[in-house]
């Protein structure tokens, strides 16, 4: 064990999150409740970068008085990135539900299982 | 107890079910558990005591997955730099040269906006495209079946006065705010998806107060296409020529203006205005997909 896991409570308690979304993923049957799930994932990944971003002391990344020194600003890198995660992941749930209405129009459930039981009755 | 006995040497023989069957009927002479081949005994064991089996054994696994998986994630969090420190591997050169020559290269005031539109353009073209990638299958996969059914109102509230006199006040406030931000993106915190969002709000609001007939005489789904198409073929072309001349050592011909000013930073403006009007036509179809099938 590392010395700074009480230090890095952001890094801590998104992990914690991650593992909680990754645990709604495996365990629920409902599939709304498992794209519920990706997205805790989604968020636990956005306050891990947001907290890799940011400096004890220094201001948001947005000049001020014309001071472009370093040590003014917290890093923006891991903004850019945050915003590329929020995108993608709003698209990857939209095209899911969409995905999952389908599936509940044709088999009027949203189980999981009942939908492979009933899709393996169909087929054979 | 003797009746106990007899049923655990039932048991042991065979399947308990089967072996009482047999007594009932003998005629029929049932195969009994031992004469099985160990297929069909699995095939019996997988589709019946198995199901169960394997739910208790799955989800006991996947705990124990999580729980492990959570323990390796805490203790490399535990060997990582401390948070906040100035001297961590994360705030190198590259976050140097963007914050000391960021606003001298593109003119923008808002360090990030700089950055991802300028520096990073090409990343912010693929998350407009991703958009308009899922806006299209999303379109795909709830198109009604038949046509020219009659729109269900089925998730419109109708007719409801509480909805329709606070969407009067709070839905021009709304589109002011999105444009707002979506023109300040260069100078103060916010930028095209933000402003995109919000102003995707404004429209998902009128739609569920006024009906989908009265947001249908503006935003119909040709308007929704030719925009984002348009934004994105925008997008394209001035990045590409910029780049072009960027690596080509030529000037762009676009002009920087002071630092601050609304009309400065060169291209930043007119690209958050495309990103803008992409984020909310597409958060707009989504809704308006997912609520009846059809934009």
């Amino acid at each position: 064990m590392g010395p700074n896991l009480l230090n890095n409570y952001c890094e801590t308690v998104s992990m914690i999150l991650f593992g909680i979304g990754f645990t709604t993923l495996f365990l629920q049957p409902n599939l709304i409740k498992k794209i519920i799930g990706f997205n805790i994932m989604d968020s636990a990944v956005y306050l891990f970068l947001a907290a890799k971003g940011y400096i004890y002391g220094r201001l948001a990344p947005i000049v001020v008085n014309n001071v472009t020194d370093m040590d003014a600003y917290i890093n923006p890198i891991p903004a850019g990135l945050v915003l590329t995660g929020i995108v993608v992941s709003v698209s990857v749930t939209a095209v899911s539900l969409s995905l999952i209405q389908k599936l509940y129009k044709e088999y009027h459930t949203l189980d999981m299982d009942e939908i492979l039981k009933k899709s393996k009755e169909a087929h054979q | 107890m003797n009746k106990i006995i007899s049923a655990i040497e039932k048991f042991v023989d065979g399947d308990f079910v089967i072996t009482t069957k047999r007594k009932k009927k003998p005629e029929h002479k049932p195969i009994t558990h031992h004469e099985k081949t160990i297929e069909e005994r699995w095939a019996i064991w997988h589709d019946t005591d198995g199901v169960e089996a394997f739910k208790i054994v799955y989800k006991a696994a996947s705990v124990a997955i999580c729980l492990i998986m959570i323990t390796i994630l805490l203790i490399t969090v535990s060997f990582l730099p401390a948070f906040g420190n100035p001297d961590n591997p994360v705030n190198n050169e590259v976050s140097q040269r963007y914050i000391e020559k960021g606003l001298e290269e593109t003119g923008a005031v808002n360090i990030v906006s700089g950055m991802i539109l300028d520096y990073r353009a090409f990343d912010t073209l693929g998350e407009s495209t991703v958009l308009f990638a899922a806006a299209s299958s999303v379109m795909m996969l709830m198109r009604k079946e038949k046509k020219g059914k009659e729109i269900t109102d089925k998730f419109s509230p109708k007719r409801d006065p509480i909805v329709k006199i606070v969407a009067k006040f709070i839905i021009p406030v709304l589109l002011v705010f999105g444009i707002y931000i979506v023109l300040n993106g260069h100078l103060s915190p916010g930028g095209g998806f933000s402003g995109g969002a919000i102003m995707g709000a404004a429209l998902i609001l009128y739609s569920s107060a006024f009906g989908y007939k009265n947001i249908k005489k503006v935003v119909t789904e040709k308007f929704v296409r030719n925009v984002t198409f348009f934004s994105l073929i925008f997008y394209a072309c001035a990045k590409s020529y910029s780049f072009y001349c960027g690596s080509h050592h030529l000037e762009t011909g676009i002009p920087l203006g002071t630092p601050g000013a609304i009309l400065s930073s060169g291209l930043i403006l007119p690209l958050n205005i495309a990103v803008g009007l992409v984020v909310t036509c597409t958060m707009y179809s989504f809704y308006s997909l997912f609520s009846k099938g059809e934009i």
